[in-house]
């Protein structure tokens, strides 16, 4: 029997602890696909950031560290800076890339290191339990905005990747979802790519993965993947933001 | 190489490339500036060697992780309030058990402080700094020379022990000139480099990381660290003692504290006082046995420092209660004379005569 489908060599053989719905199983697999075709896995580093991912050394079968909360993007241009010829990329999720870690991020993509970033947008918290993030939609209840989100309060949320594809260090950054097969697809496409624009050191390259958390939404998981769509979409609207030509 | 007339942050710059420190990460603060400036202009001549400014403390130190996780050797260097930033980072690599080598140029504080040289950073410098059990060795340089030789011994202890080395200096020692020989070292091949990252080639992939999602499984690793640091403790204790063999009474001080001692010592001497000097090299593992062995023909010991009073408590604990201790420390980056150490010592060494006649 032909064998269509088996799980990536770049991923351990260990089950996800993610809660049911949860993106991040989903956009994991997509890299150790993408290391696995492109046969990275031998070259390929990661810098880890803090979040519910944080335990993602448990998944990724690469060479990992973990960084401190927010400054994966420091630890990721030290080591791209050392071993100039590796495959280097970061995770982080919202909280950690576009709060805590925004200035590493921002100058990070700023020096245009070769390094990629891969960037879990949910909109919260997730780890500590479903708290406020900057990306958090106005009007969106968390436990810290127990009203929703009001401008007048917390500001409006950041759209990150636009901010950073002003920058002339930046040389792709795209904007894609996993709440949808076609959706999953098009993902695995922008990391090939994000990878192809590091390879070619055109500059700093990142994916920003909108994806669900039906336990912080408290939502089911198809509502959750129809709220990227009705919702979440109209504040990041998906698609290419920034390609330089590589 | 014959000696060179360098000033103290060119000498720990030059020390550290002749020890095969390839990759520096800083960020500016005043008064270590000579220090990347120079090390922005020499990395450049080495072979893959990188000078990168960073955007902030922050940024730098987690440069360092990442530079350091793939088994190079990797400096920093900042002074107090850039410290107190870098502690994040510092913990973090104590924890992946990451060598790296940390330079402070001290200055007064808290907060922004003065510029000026001051040793109020002993507590930060000696008991971790940041969160966690954790400790790092603290060298503590006081000549231009040994600024030299202790940043490049650093790099070899960093790598031996895996953990993060910290060299405390201070604006005098950092900004002044001095004869100074820099040998070039040969790197010693680290005892284990099981936890460089390569890039999985022909084996399975290793994670460097802090966090554990068992207790038990981190107070495993938290006693691993302990016991660590114990074989520290044992075998890198650094002290000098000078005209120690006939005092009746010691001056306990490092660092620049420690020549502005050795000034006033000489005029006691001239005065037939019998006070001698001890000055601990290694301030975290701090040589506690040997002020105890002392302790037992000498009763008085004065602590002289330039802060308020933080080394006094290890030398306290030294003494478990016996002998009487003095206290003499000017804060904020103010630099005492030899001249006005030597009235307080000698008040203090007829003060004791006058009570053991009673």
């Amino acid at each position: 029997m032909k064998k269509v489908f088996e799980r990536p060599e770049a991923l351990h053989h260990a089950p996800f602890h993610y809660c049911p719905g949860c993106g991040h199983s989903i956009i994991h697999r997509l890299i150790a696909q993408v290391i696995d075709e492109k046969k990275l896995r031998d070259k390929t580093i990661c810098s880890l950031g803090v979040g519910c991912a944080v335990v993602a050394y448990n998944y990724f079968d690469v060479d990992l560290i973990e960084a401190p909360h927010g400054r994966a993007a420091a630890v990721a241009t030290g080591v791209k800076r050392a071993r100039p010829k590796h495959i280097v990329f970061s995770y982080q999720g919202d909280g950690d890339l576009a709060a805590i870690g925004t200035a590493e991020t921002f100058h990070a993509a700023n020096r245009g290191e070769h390094f990629t970033a891969f960037f879990v947008n949910n909109a919260v918290y997730g780890m500590t339990g479903g708290q406020m993030a900057p990306t958090t939609l106005i009007g969106q209840k968390t436990t810290t905005s127990p009203f929703g989100r009001q401008h007048e309060i917390a500001g409006y949320p950041l759209k990150f990747s636009e901010v950073l594809a002003q920058l002339e260090g930046t040389s792709y950054i795209e904007r894609v979802a996993v709440n949808s097969p076609a959706q999953v697809r098009k993902a695995k496409k922008a990391i090939e790519k994000a990878f192809k624009h590091q390879q070619k050191k055109t500059g700093f390259s990142m994916v920003e993965f909108l994806s669900p958390c039906p336990t912080n939404w408290r939502m089911g998981t198809i509502d959750s993947c129809k709220w990227i769509d009705d919702v979440m979409q109209k504040e990041y609207p998906l698609g290419v933001i920034k390609e330089k030509k590589c | 190489m014959d000696k060179q007339l360098l000033s103290g942050t060119t000498a720990i710059g030059e020390a550290a490339i002749q020890a095969g420190c390839k990759f520096y990460f800083g960020y500016p603060i005043t008064p270590q500036n000579a220090l990347p400036e120079y090390m922005s202009g020499r990395l450049v001549e080495i072979p893959g060697g990188v000078f990168l400014q960073a955007e902030s403390e922050v940024g730098a130190i987690n440069m360092v992780m990442g530079a350091s996780a793939v088994g190079e050797r990797v400096m920093t260097s900042s002074s107090s309030p850039g410290i107190s930033l870098k502690q994040e980072g510092i913990s973090y690599m104590a924890g992946q058990e990451l060598p790296a080598v940390i330079v402070n140029v001290s200055r007064g504080g808290p907060g922004l402080g003065s510029i000026y040289p001051a040793q109020s950073d002993y507590f930060q410098s000696t008991r971790g700094g940041g969160h966690g059990d954790y400790r790092t060795i603290v060298l503590a340089p006081a000549s231009v020379q040994e600024l030299a030789d202790m940043t490049a011994a650093a790099f070899d202890l960093a790598e031996h022990y895996r953990t993060p080395v910290l060299v405390l200096a201070d604006g005098v020692l950092a900004q002044m000139m001095e004869p100074v020989k820099i040998s070039s070292r040969k790197r010693k091949k680290a005892a284990s480099k099981e936890y460089e990252l390569t890039g999985a080639k022909g084996r399975p992939s290793k994670a460097i990381h802090s966090f554990r999602m068992d207790p038990k499984d981190q107070e495993d690793h938290n006693w691993k660290l302990m016991r660590k640091y114990k074989r520290i403790e044992q075998r890198e204790v650094s002290c000098e003692t000078f005209l120690m063999d006939d005092a009746e009474m010691a001056v306990v001080a490092y660092g620049t504290a420690a020549r502005i001692a050795k000034g006033a010592l000489k005029r006691l001497r001239k005065e037939k006082l019998k006070v001698g000097l001890i000055r601990p090299k290694t301030l975290w593992p701090f040589p506690t046995e040997l002020i105890k062995e002392i302790s037992k023909r000498v009763n008085d010991f004065l602590v002289f420092e330039m802060s308020a009073g933080q080394m006094i408590e290890d030398v306290k604990l030294a003494l478990e209660g016996k002998g009487t201790i003095h206290f003499y420390g000017r804060p904020g980056g103010v630099i005492p004379a030899p001249i006005e150490l030597y009235r307080i010592i000698s008040r203090h060494y007829y003060q004791a005569k006058r009570k053991q006649k009673k």
